[in-house]
């Protein structure tokens, strides 16, 4: 009965808005997320509502929103950062891995950082350089991070509270070419899964095909459209840590598996997932893990992304191949 | 100022040359001095205490770097010249205000509380801070230049939502003016009227390189383009020291926003234990300074005020001793952490790749032992 069709963008805004209203020390910071309501509008209201004390907009200083995003942390509050696009984290790069990753250990355990950084990420909106990209093997490979990926309005909904209250700092990626795609929300969190969790968005039997982000929907449209094979996609949701549970039951099952990201397949994140499938499933293999991603090149102009960008013929063909070995 | 870009770094001298606004309250040679905006108030046994102060971080510091030689500590940073600025500003402080230091600031820690074993467990690899930040409201080392400048503005702002009358000071160096953190903390500090002050201890060298590779102006100066007060400081005045920051951070809690104070100061001895400043910098250089001594100066005042005889300076160089050869002792005893220690504290929250790593680790350490009997 409390579910709702929303469209990511508005269930995101809608979470944060719940977790600012249960926990005054919730904070926004980021560039054009006060009276703008942030270029994807996700922080829409939420600063004439809670005011500018508690939505910030912030100088145009990535380095200095997560270096006083911290530093706020250390006073007791829970900042959620917006980084505006993907390829604008990197100016943060080190207050996010040597400072913010390695602060709890540093303090042998005294000092907690309970930081979120929201980064819109991934391409397909035709966008200019920069604005397309998946950064998400920088920080999984950083120990002292969480790192997760939200790929539907009811999971950003969960997701974003789940990763508020956690008294660790979270990667937040969001798909930002679903923002726009609408699905029904249910707003009780005891209905969700932990945000740590993996969870098969689609059950089949003869392949596993594992996606986060935009590349959910993807394999889902792919599994749809398979008429020879029954395909199970999983969504990994977090990424560090990594369900491996779900992960491994499903590829023992299944005897196949398929990585979809749109980040570069060379040292991206689903050299890690075959890997680990390779140790833990060798017996149960038929055929080797197969990854489907961006190729070892930046980014390619709007005009090109089609062709970089992972799409549901490549989900399928990869899908072919694991069937012809 | 009249800026000749083709001649470029003759300009630099600019930076480096004879302050002239310097804020200045004890010359070298002990004489009291007045100055229109700042003064100090101290009663005999304040000023005997700061002396006490100053010679015992200077011990501290040079049983460090014995301790260094001889193999027990990894590295050393020392603070030898600059314990005027650290002292004095560090007594500025309340104990409900905030220190962010960089790695330089053993006097700092010494007035906030933290035992200085809890530094040397840093420099000898034991653990990355042996300290509890919030004990002693004085947070981590800060190894990566002028990161800490950011956070100590987050945490000023976070002062500012709580509504409390407090104040954040951050510790950096010469060098690290140069780094975009600082700057956008500049920025960032201005822009929010943060209780932060700035406190930089102007050395005069960032490892090998001389102020002029970094600025054009004094560093005081900055503050103007960014809309809030720079000051400048002699920094081995211990006493024009703690009033610029006491004054600053007062301005501070009382919502006048952040000021950058430049202690005008210099690093006598190395820049880590594994430089060699002879390489970089001459001996005349050293020279002048070492008659600017903070130390030297405090016991000229309380000399010829007749504020303390032989016995007072013999009791504190005694005191100095055992605290040196105590802490020696301790660093000797500290034992190296356990593998598992690895994995401790990574996360705040189960990670049940972190405990699958620690176990097998555990179980490869222990089929060693196996075979061993």
């Amino acid at each position: 009965m409390s579910a709702e069709t929303l469209t990511l963008s508005r269930a995101m805004n809608e979470g944060l808005r719940k977790a600012m209203e249960n926990d005054p020390k919730v904070l926004i910071m980021g560039e054009d997320v006060g009276r703008l309501g942030g270029v994807f509008r996700v922080t829409d209201g939420l600063q004439k509502d809670f005011g500018e004390a508690r939505v910030i907009d912030t100088p145009l200083a990535e380095s200095g929103i997560v270096g006083t995003a911290i530093g706020l942390a250390l006073r007791g509050y829970r900042p959620v950062c917006e980084i505006q696009f993907d390829g604008f984290v990197f100016p943060a790069f080190n207050q996010i891995t040597s400072q913010l990753a390695k602060m709890r250990m540093r303090s042998l355990g005294t000092l907690e950082l309970p930081v979120v950084i929201r980064i819109p990420f991934g391409g397909g909106i035709g966008a200019v350089e920069h604005h397309s990209e998946s950064p998400e093997a920088y920080f999984t490979h950083t120990g002292g991070l969480r790192v997760v990926a939200c790929s539907n309005p009811a999971d950003a909904y969960t997701m974003i509270q789940q990763a508020i209250e956690c008294p660790d700092p979270v990667i937040f990626f969001e798909p930002k070419r679903r923002y726009w795609d609408k699905a029904p929300v249910d707003r009780d969190l005891a209905n969700a899964a932990p945000f740590d969790k993996a969870v098969v968005a689609r059950p089949g039997e003869d392949v596993t095909v594992l996606a986060y982000g935009p590349m959910v929907k993807t394999s889902l449209e792919a599994a749809q459209a398979d008429e020879g094979h029954s395909i199970e996609v999983i969504d990994i949701r977090s990424l560090n840590p990594l369900d491996e549970e779900t992960v491994l039951a499903s590829v023992r099952r299944t005897g196949r598996c398929v990585v979809v990201h749109e980040a570069p397949v060379f040292s991206g994140y689903g050299g890690e997932l075959a890997a680990r499938i390779t140790e833990k499933c060798f017996y149960h293999l038929e055929a080797p893990v197969l990854r489907v991603g961006g190729f070892s090149t930046p980014y390619p102009p709007s005009r090109l992304e089609d062709h970089y960008l992972p799409d549901l013929d490549r989900v399928l063909d990869a899908v072919d191949r694991t069937f012809a070995w | 100022m009249i800026v000749d870009a083709a001649r470029g770094a003759p300009l630099g001298t600019d930076a480096q040359s004879p302050p002239s606004e310097l804020v200045q309250l004890l010359t070298p040679e002990g004489e009291r001095v007045e100055h229109p905006d700042y003064d100090v108030n101290l009663t005999p046994d304040e000023i005997k205490s700061l002396y006490r102060d100053l010679v015992i971080v200077r011990r501290i510091d040079a049983e460090a770097v014995a301790l260094t030689r001889q193999g027990e500590l990894g590295i050393w940073a020392s603070l030898l010249g600059q314990e005027a600025a650290q002292i004095g500003s560090a007594r500025a402080l309340r104990t409900d205000d905030m220190a962010f230091p960089s790695y330089r600031e053993h006097g700092v820690a010494y007035c906030r509380g933290v035992d200085p074993l809890d530094l040397l467990g840093l420099f000898r690899g034991v653990n990355h801070a042996g300290w509890d930040p919030k004990e002693h409201n004085f947070h981590l080392y800060t190894i990566v230049i002028g990161s800490h400048a950011l956070h100590a503005t987050g945490y000023a702002m976070g002062i500012q939502r709580d509504g409390t009358e407090n104040a954040a000071i951050v510790y950096f160096g010469d060098g690290a003016t140069s780094q975009g953190d600082v700057n956008e903390a500049f920025v960032w500090s201005a822009a929010q009227n943060a209780p932060v002050v700035f406190f930089c201890q102007n050395n005069q060298w960032a490892i090998s390189e001389p102020l002029e590779k970094q600025s054009r102006i004094p560093l005081y100066r900055r503050a103007e383009g960014f809309g809030f007060p720079g000051i400048r400081v002699d920094g081995n005045d211990v006493f024009a020291v703690q009033a610029v920051t006491k004054k600053a951070l007062e301005n501070a809690r009382s919502g006048q926003g952040p000021t950058l104070i430049e202690a005008y100061t210099y690093r006598m001895g190395a820049h880590t234990t594994t430089d060699d400043p002879t390489r970089y910098r001459l001996q005349a250089e050293l020279e002048s300074w070492k008659l600017k001594d903070p130390i030297e100066r405090v016991k000229a005042y309380l000399v010829k005020n007749e504020m303390a005889d032989r016995t007072f300076f013999d009791a504190i160089e005694a005191e100095a001793k055992g605290v040196g050869s105590d802490l020696r002792k301790r660093c000797l005893e500290l034992p190296d952490p356990e593998a598992t220690a690895i994995w401790e504290n990574v996360y705040a929250t189960e990670h049940p790749m972190l405990a699958d790593e620690r176990a097998g680790f555990t179980s490869y350490l222990e089929s060693f032992e196996e075979v061993s009997r």
